[in-house]
């Protein structure tokens, strides 16, 4: 299942139409210690770009901004008890929300992950 | 994601030339702290994690640099009538080594900076703000008159201990005439410290007991070395500094309070000495005088939020549908573990237990009016144990 990247810094696992969600690795080590995740309802619909989720760290709130436009399918229970898993698991369990793709031809502008490590390393 | 991890936009000093360092700056890095600006400065704003830090100097001590911070001078003849015609100080009844906290207000009573007056053998020591000390300066410059001096001690490094272990760990490090048991909360002495002359207090920002310790900056990484080897202490950054302060109920300069907020309204009566109320006879001390007795039409409360969203400066609080007021300051406690905030509100909603709404991003987060401070202060006070 290919994995795409964000210049903000968002991951997206895509299988077919359906995408996961999540900020990375890179990102949580930024914002330090998260204490809320407030998600996008589901069944709601993003545009790419869109601030569809916020992140609190006990520092600030950071937007998570929709890697592509679709629809909002599910999102990450865990993390109302848990918001702390996107600090320990960002791209694994730590994932915020589920949607399906009303344009796979968005993905053309993401980067995979060679690409990523090469953009964060420059940072 | 968007980039926000510094600490407040107003603060970050802007300069010109970009941020400065400070005679720590080396010590930090190789300790592991991400650097932000801040105050015009590369500071520290975490090392392992803000509530790591946050936790560990409420329950062990906590090593900040706030080296940013204006250390000042001001000796002369008539110095001490000098400083009471700036600020709206009691200085007749600051004993030699007391320390005292005090406002810097405009001609309308507006507040400029907070800071903190030390009474020294020779003069007075005051300690101001980063992100406004040179503005600080030139005002009491141009206050002062030609026999009265100020001087900036910029040769000076400044950390805070903080912490129920913070006497613990700083006890055996220090020598002197006194030993460290004979300050009490907001008395400072001379000591030695690494070998050198250190001043210190019994002070701080965090609620915490603690001290405040001005060293020269030539010596300010040997002494950091000395004390951060002690086992109760840490190195802890700006992040947890502000969450400190923030469930300490203390204001910070730029939010809390600012030139458009008088200390009525900011509730920061208690840096208006008793005899200043009665006699006056300082900046903005008609209007301020006027307030105490007709009382602010705004105030600064605490809140406690529902639910785990924090909100943040600038957020609108509301009672009913109507706007009442905004929050100046506001992030998670990591105590408490929930979030809270202070606000400026209508004074007639600032009484606890004023069950008020504040709107985060559109959300509307039920708060209540809660004393402050959130978390007790655990101050080493004259006559205690």
């Amino acid at each position: 299942m290919p994995r795409y990247f964000t210049q903000d810094h968002e991951w997206i696992d895509v299988d077919g139409t359906d995408a996961t969600v999540g900020i990375t690795d890179y990102a949580q080590s930024q914002l330090g210690d998260i204490t809320f995740v407030e998600l996008p309802a589901a069944g709601s619909s993003v545009a790419k770009g869109d601030s569809a989720s916020v992140v609190d760290s006990v520092k600030a709130a950071s937007d998570v901004y929709a890697p592509v436009s679709g629809t909002v399918s599910e999102t990450n229970a865990a993390l109302e008890d848990e918001p702390e898993l996107v600090n320990s698991a960002a791209e694994s369990d730590g994932w915020l929300w589920r949607m399906t793709l009303s344009d796979a031809a968005e993905l053309e502008g993401l980067m995979d992950e060679a690409a990523y490590k090469t953009y964060v390393e420059g940072l | 994601m968007s980039d926000t991890y510094k600490i407040s936009p107003d603060e970050t000093g802007e300069a010109q030339a970009g941020p400065l360092t400070l005679p720590l700056d080396g010590w930090h890095r190789a300790r592991g702290g991400r650097m932000v600006a801040f105050a015009g400065y590369w500071m520290p704003v975490q090392y392992e994690g803000i509530i790591a830090e946050h936790l560990w100097t409420r329950t062990h001590a906590g090593f900040f640099d706030v080296s940013h911070m204006g250390q000042l001078y001001i000796a002369g003849e008539g110095a001490e009538a000098a400083i009471e015609a700036v600020l709206p100080i009691d200085l007749s009844t600051l004993p030699l080594g007391g320390v005292r906290y005090s406002l810097l207000l405009d001609d309308n009573g507006g507040i400029l900076d907070d800071l903190m007056v030390t009474r020294w053998g020779s003069g007075f020591y005051l300690v101001v703000n980063g992100a406004t000390k040179h503005d600080d300066i030139a005002h009491l410059r141009a206050s002062l008159p030609d026999a009265v001096s100020l001087t900036h001690l910029a040769d000076s490094a400044l950390f805070a201990l903080q912490g129920p272990e913070a006497f613990a760990a700083l006890a055996p490090l220090v020598g002197g005439e006194h030993p460290l048991s004979a300050l009490s909360f907001m008395r400072g002495a001379s000591f030695t410290l690494g070998g050198v002359e250190a001043w210190i207090s019994r002070s701080g920002y965090t609620g915490e007991d603690g001290f405040e310790i001005a060293v020269p900056a030539e010596s300010a990484s040997v002494i950091a070395d000395l004390i951060c080897a002690q086992p109760q202490v840490k190195p802890i950054g700006l992040g947890a500094r502000d969450s400190l302060r923030l469930e300490a109920g203390l204001p910070l300069y730029g939010h809390d309070m600012t030139p458009d907020v008088d200390p009525v309204s900011a509730d920061l009566l208690f840096g208006i000495n008793k005899r200043r109320r009665g006699d006056g006879g300082f900046p903005g001390a008609d209007r301020i005088l006027s307030l105490i007795d007709t009382g602010s039409v705004t105030r600064r409360v605490g809140l406690v939020l529902e639910g785990r969203m924090a909100a943040r400066e600038g957020a609108k609080v509301l009672w009913g549908e109507a706007e009442v007021g905004s929050v100046t300051s506001g992030g998670f406690s990591p105590s408490l573990e929930k979030p809270i905030a202070m606000a400026t509100v209508a004074a007639e909603l600032a009484r606890p237990g004023t069950q008020l709404v504040i709107d985060v991003r559109g959300r509307k987060i039920a708060a209540t009016v809660t004393p402050m401070p959130f978390v007790p202060h655990r101050y080493h006070r004259k006559g205690a144990a």
